[in-house]
């Protein structure tokens, strides 16, 4: 795995930091929250009557406070019990509490609809988007980073959907008709609940923040964590072999060590949010009482009424504990929600022609024009390629490691667009060639043969839009691989398993030439592995590559000696320019670079048998 | 309602309990005593309010005033409980965290170490992946039942202390918590039951997800090839879909519930209202103690909950600490005491060594080596030549010590690898593996592995290799941060560096498992020119390229796992098998 990363050029750009994360704190919570609303139009359908619902379920909240002040108010008096009043008032408000289960259950529901009808668009927007951005932004170093984005991070967002944002939602709501039906007994009390808790508000604020830092750090040292003990699993040979298991385990420790103190710093917010809190509670009820009793009536409050306060002031503090709680699992929502904004909020750097016109089938002639090429935030790696590739030609690629062959190559598959200049295929620009066309007409071999985890059949047949079995089988026929095929437990039926790692490299190859055999290009960008393969399978790939190449042009990254050497053209690349262009015996006539990279090649691999 | 193993679940759940309190016993005690004590503050408050209520506000609003001093002591009352109770989560939550966090630790340092020690064939039955979820989510999942620990323990205080408080006030009102509690035990119960299978199907449709989603970016290049971006989509949306179908029924079946066990103690408040009512007519209670009463139910739905959350996690925390336990079955590789010493330049035999994968016990062992037998002297350099699964990488591995022969053995300078153990290998053979691996550390430490060597023999090796060039060119040179914080190296340049890692061991046997294969030809050429320069050392090459095997003495002709001939390129090439290998080799590499 690690040799066939085929990065050769790639290499630099992955010195940028690839996320570029503006830090969340500079952000806000609500900056977020417009943004993401903004982006997900499911989260405003039917808001209306959700929140009618939801005040309705909280006003069921306070129905037994406030049935207890009629009761006491009403019910009870000096005098004695009206035990039928006490029944009836009881009866009505067993009634309603009934009726709110039912109207909870309704309410509940939807909310949790309209949670996952977001989740689901934000998921699929969002993994959409990825597929969209350029091979320039997909580099090694960032791809765990944008897989993380539709999954961990739409999962951190589940786990506040499923909890913390029914839980705003519900204890806002009944915060404010705690609140609301506290003023109607007396405002002055309310005043007083409210003065007591206004505190609060700064503190939590200024914890969130230190939270926030915190949870950071804490999932910082995880993902450190997590890397040595992939590390340790992952070298183990090198580790038994090299005598490093003590180093390793040293480093084990250091690790496992620094994430527990990095947890039990981010844990003393945990501890802390939750008795203030309910102190702060218990505080606005004595306050309460305090001002209530002292006012003597005069803030024309009965007992029942101060009674039934102490209840709904006790209402208070669950709903804000459970808020302090939240606070947290908020954040870390919000910043897995800016995470996924941000790739949302990428420029694509390749923007898909709309209609555009086609391109001709058949042997296809590419010009490529001034065409430079940087990273983005890199340095320039092609500086200025011009050159013109005939209809049909066979033409080799060659260059050292890092020379920019390998990028030149993806701007002809259009993986990327040249930041400077243009490439014309069948005298069409790549960037206005329709998308359909383009697909068709030009088709890039990977070095790496990924395969889909499923069948040989399906791999192949994924190599054009519509193609079939019968495709499939057609291809294989036309590179002459039936006997592998045949030789394949299940024949075309086999599984490839994850990646394809059930078949060997060299066989992966085969099932990627015959993938492009399937779409029959008009232009063919070959990208050679380097990897030895065993001879058997090299030579059917040999053979299946002749094949395949009949009658196309092609463009081949070549790492062979013989490719080259039958190629119509070869363009010799030397950091990021076309030093060198012509047939093999020109150039090898020549002297140049191309003469040397020669001599090297021929002193390592044709020291005649005997 | 409650399955047969139930039981053992418990006391599987119970066990794990124990084991943390007995690793970290000082923070569990004081999380679970705090939490006592706020199962005294919670009753205690709602007598006080009670008691307020009569003595206070009834007093000092419907009656003739109240002193002033009665007011103050009440509110006292009220506010010094409030301090007790707050304190007392503090405490409890921090020392309960304490305790789950320290339990962790202890985990994943046991787990971790239990990896380092584990013999090589453990590695063979378990992906990457599933290892380090041992170490990571099972150790998490295991210890989350920890968490709700000192809370439930105390929650049976709370539950004891409410029912006397209510015993004390009327037996009535114990009736109604008698028949309320457990009534919302059992919805609580069925409640778990119900979303147990909608939500372990949501589970598994999160892995589906995910792994399209890895599998997509990974093969991103090809999918972009082949213009599959829609379909990708396609796929993914639709997993998703089903994701967001099964999700919902879990809140469908929450919702069922849920209001129901949340009204519960409402509808008891409003029994305990109408009763009391009746009592207060019959001058049985007072208002105060009525509404003591009714506050002492709005608490007690939490305990409730909190052990129907311990209840709910115990299953799968019990599960995942199985898992543990199975990776600390695991027995540790003997290591030997003190190995003889072997000087550096040996010999190096492999005496009838056969070698079955995988071993037993994991599927059908197919033989890779059957009887391989060969001497290479002191100082020679042999190459290994065969046709792919001829055993070659094998042979590097087993004399590494990385593995182990099913049968036969290996020596070096006449002691046996077995005997000498993996770190005394170490200190004679220096392997290069066929797939190269690096450590997201910097080039240095990739290179000494941990040991100080002068910086002019780092830079000797590095040009020996070739790779002191793009070395220097790095932005931090030999300081640079290599892997997923770091500079991404090209094949080539890893397998560079992984020639350079062995060979600053100065090996007496320096073993190459096809370590040039994604070189670049001219710099592979240096390369070996280099290695065929220093002659003190004994070479061992698995060789595909003509140019890779002529660097050897004597080559070592390998098929179905035996050495079948023996001798130069030259004399070998007499061997049709040999001589047609070498040509297919030929054919294709040029």
């Amino acid at each position: 795995m690690s040799y066939l990363d085929g990065r050769d050029v790639l290499g630099p750009d992955t010195d940028h930091d690839p996320r570029g994360l503006l830090d969340i704190e500079g952000v806000g919570a609500m900056a977020v929250f417009r943004r993401g609303l903004a982006a997900s139009p499911e989260l405003r359908s039917g808001v209306g009557l959700t929140a009618l619902m939801a005040l309705a379920v909280a006003g069921g909240k306070l129905l037994v406070p406030l049935t207890i002040q009629f009761v006491l108010d009403f019910g009870i008096s000096a005098d004695g019990v009206n035990m039928g009043r006490v029944s009836v008032l009881s009866a009505i408000s067993i009634v309603l509490v009934g009726a709110s289960i039912l109207l909870g259950r309704a309410t509940y529901y939807r909310l949790m609809r309209t949670a996952e009808d977001f989740l689901m668009g934000l998921r699929v927007r969002t993994f959409a988007h990825l597929h969209r951005l350029s091979m320039a932004e997909h580099t090694a170093s960032r791809r765990g980073a944008l897989v993380a984005r539709v999954t961990s991070d739409v999962e951190t967002l589940t786990q506040f959907a499923q909890w913390g944002a029914v839980s705003w939602i519900i204890n806002l709501i009944q915060i404010v008709a705690v609140l609301v039906i506290m003023s109607i007994y007396s405002w002055q009390l309310t005043l007083v609940t409210v003065l007591v808790h206004l505190p609060l508000a700064p503190i939590l604020r200024w914890m969130q923040r230190r939270q926030l830092k915190a949870y950071e750090q804490v999932r910082t040292r995880v993902s450190d964590t997590l890397s040595e003990v992939s590390e340790s699993l992952q070298g183990v040979d090198v580790v038994r072999a090299y005598g490093y298991r003590g180093p390793t385990r040293a480093r084990l420790h250091r690790a496992i060590g620094r994430q527990y103190r990095e947890e039990m710093r981010a844990q003393r917010y945990f501890s802390l949010v939750l008795p203030l809190t309910d102190i702060t509670g218990i505080a606005a009820i004595a306050a309460v009482i305090g001002a209530g009793v002292h006012s003597g009536g005069s803030w024309a409050v009965t007992s029942g009424e101060l009674v039934a306060f102490v209840f709904l002031s006790n209402m208070l503090v669950g709903p804000i504990t459970e808020l302090g709680e939240v606070l947290d699992q908020t954040q870390t929502a919000l910043a897995g929600w800016w995470k996924i904004l941000e790739v949302l909020d990428t420029d694509l750097d390749l923007i898909e022609p709309i209609g555009g016109p086609g391109v001709a089938v058949g042997a296809l002639a590419v010009r490529v024009e001034g065409v430079q090429f940087a990273y983005r935030g890199g340095d320039r790696v092609l500086h200025g390629l011009d050159v013109c590739l005939p209809a049909g030609a066979a033409v080799a690629v060659v260059g050292e490691t890092g020379s920019g062959k390998t990028t030149f190559a993806k701007l002809l598959a259009r993986l990327a667009d040249p930041t400077a200049g243009r490439v014309l295929v069948g005298g069409v620009d790549l960037t206005v060639m329709g998308v359909e066309d383009r697909h068709r007409a030009l088709r890039m071999v990977p070095q790496d043969g990924f395969l889909f985890d499923t069948t040989v059949a399906d791999n192949i047949a994924f190599g054009r839009s519509g193609a079939d079995r019968g495709d499939a089988e057609q291809a294989i026929e036309d590179l002459g691989l039936g006997w592998w095929v045949d030789r394949l437990p299940g024949g075309l039926d086999a599984r490839v398993g994850e990646r394809g790692e059930s078949l060997s490299v060299g066989e992966r190859q085969l099932v990627a030439l015959a993938r492009a055999q399937v779409a029959d290009p008009g232009l063919l960008i070959l990208d050679e592995a380097t990897s030895a393969v065993d001879p058997e399978t090299e030579q059917a790939l040999e053979g299946a590559l002749e094949r395949l190449a009949k009658g196309r042009t092609t463009v081949s990254v070549a790492h062979r000696l013989t490719t080259a050497e039958r190629a119509d053209l070869v363009l010799v690349f030397d950091r990021g320019r076309i030093v060198e262009q012509g047939r093999h015996v020109d150039l090898v006539d020549a002297d140049g670079v191309y003469a040397e990279l020669h001599r090297s090649w021929l002193g390592n691999t044709r020291p005649v048998l005997r | 309602m409650v399955s047969v193993d139930e039981p053992t679940v418990a006391r599987r759940g119970a066990r794990l309990v124990l084991r943390s309190m007995r690793a970290h016993p000082i923070p569990h005690t004081v999380g679970i005593l705090a939490g006592n004590v706020f199962a005294f503050t919670v009753v205690g408050f709602t007598i006080v309010v009670g008691r307020v209520t009569d003595e206070v506000i009834i007093p000092g609003l419907d009656g003739d005033g109240l002193a002033g001093r009665s007011l103050l002591s009440g509110l006292a009352a009220i506010l010094l409980i409030g301090l007790v109770r707050g304190v007392s989560i503090m405490v409890r939550r921090y020392f309960n965290m304490t305790a789950v966090l320290r339990t962790r630790r202890t985990w994943r340092l046991a787990i971790t170490d239990r990896y380092l020690d584990a013999p090589r064939s453990y590695y063979w039955s378990k992906p990457t992946g599933e290892l380090l979820a041992h170490a990571d989510a099972d150790v998490e999942t295991a210890m989350s039942m920890l968490m709700p620990l000192a809370f439930s323990v105390s929650v049976g205080a709370l539950v004891v202390v409410s029912l006397i408080s209510l015993l004390v006030v009327h037996p009535l009102f114990v009736l109604v918590a008698v028949l309320l509690f457990p009534t919302l035990a059992i919805i609580n119960r069925a409640y778990v039951l119900a979303v147990e299978d909608p939500a372990a199907r949501a589970q598994a449709i999160v892995g589906r997800v995910s792994a399209i989603a890895h599998e997509s970016v990974d093969g991103i290049m090809v999918v972009k090839t082949i213009g599959r971006q829609d379909a990708e989509v396609g796929r993914f949306a639709a997993a998703t879909a089903d994701l967001r179908r099964e999700r919902l029924e879990v809140y469908r079946r929450q919702s069922l519930f849920q209001p129901v066990i949340y009204s519960l103690p409402n509808l008891g408040i409003l029994v305990l209202l109408l009763v009391g009512a009746w009592l207060i007519s019959r001058d049985s209670v007072t208002i105060g103690e009525l509404v003591q009463a009714m506050a002492l139910f709005s608490i007690l739905t939490m305990p409730v909950q909190i052990l129907g959350y311990l209840f709910q996690q115990m299953p799968r925390s019990v599960v995942a600490m199985d898992r543990i336990d199975r990776v600390m079955d695991v027995e540790p590789e003997l290591c030997p005491g003190s190995p003889p010493p072997v000087p550096e330049l040996v010999p190096v035999v492999y005496e009838d060594v056969v070698f079955s994968y995988p071993p037993a016990g994991l599927g059908s062992p197919t033989p890779v080596l059957n009887g391989f037998s060969a001497r290479i002297e002191a100082g020679e350099s042999v190459a290994l030549v065969g046709a792919t699964g001829s055993g070659k990488s094998t042979l590097i591995a087993l004399l590494a010590g990385v593995i182990s022969p099913t049968a036969g053995k290996i020596t070096l300078g006449g002691v046996d690898v077995d005997d000498l153990g993996v770190d005394g290998t170490a200190s004679v053979v220096a392997p290069v593996f066929q797939e190269t691996f690096l450590f997201a550390d910097t080039v240095r430490e990739n290179l000494t592995l941990g040991r100080s060597v002068p910086d002019p023999e780092v830079e000797r090796v590095l040009h020996l290799v070739a790779a002191d060039r793009f070395v220097a060119e790095l932005p931090k040179g030999i300081d640079t941060p290599l892997g997923e914080r770091g500079v991404t190296l090209s094949g080539g340049q890893r397998q560079r560096l992984a020639i350079a890692r062995a060979l600053l061991r100065r090996p007496g046997v320096l073993a190459l498992d096809d370590s040039t294969s994604a070189v670049d030809p001219t710099i592979e050429a240096e390369i070996l020119a280099n290695l065929r320069a220093h002659r003190g050392r004994t070479l061992i090459v698995v060789a595909h390229r003509l140019a890779t095997i002529r660097l050897a003495d004597r080559i070592l002709f390998l098929d179905d796992g035996r050495a079948v001939a023996d001798g130069t390129h030259e004399c070998l090439l007499d061997i049709p098998g040999y001589a047609a290998l070498i040509r297919a080799y030929e054919e294709a590499v040029t």
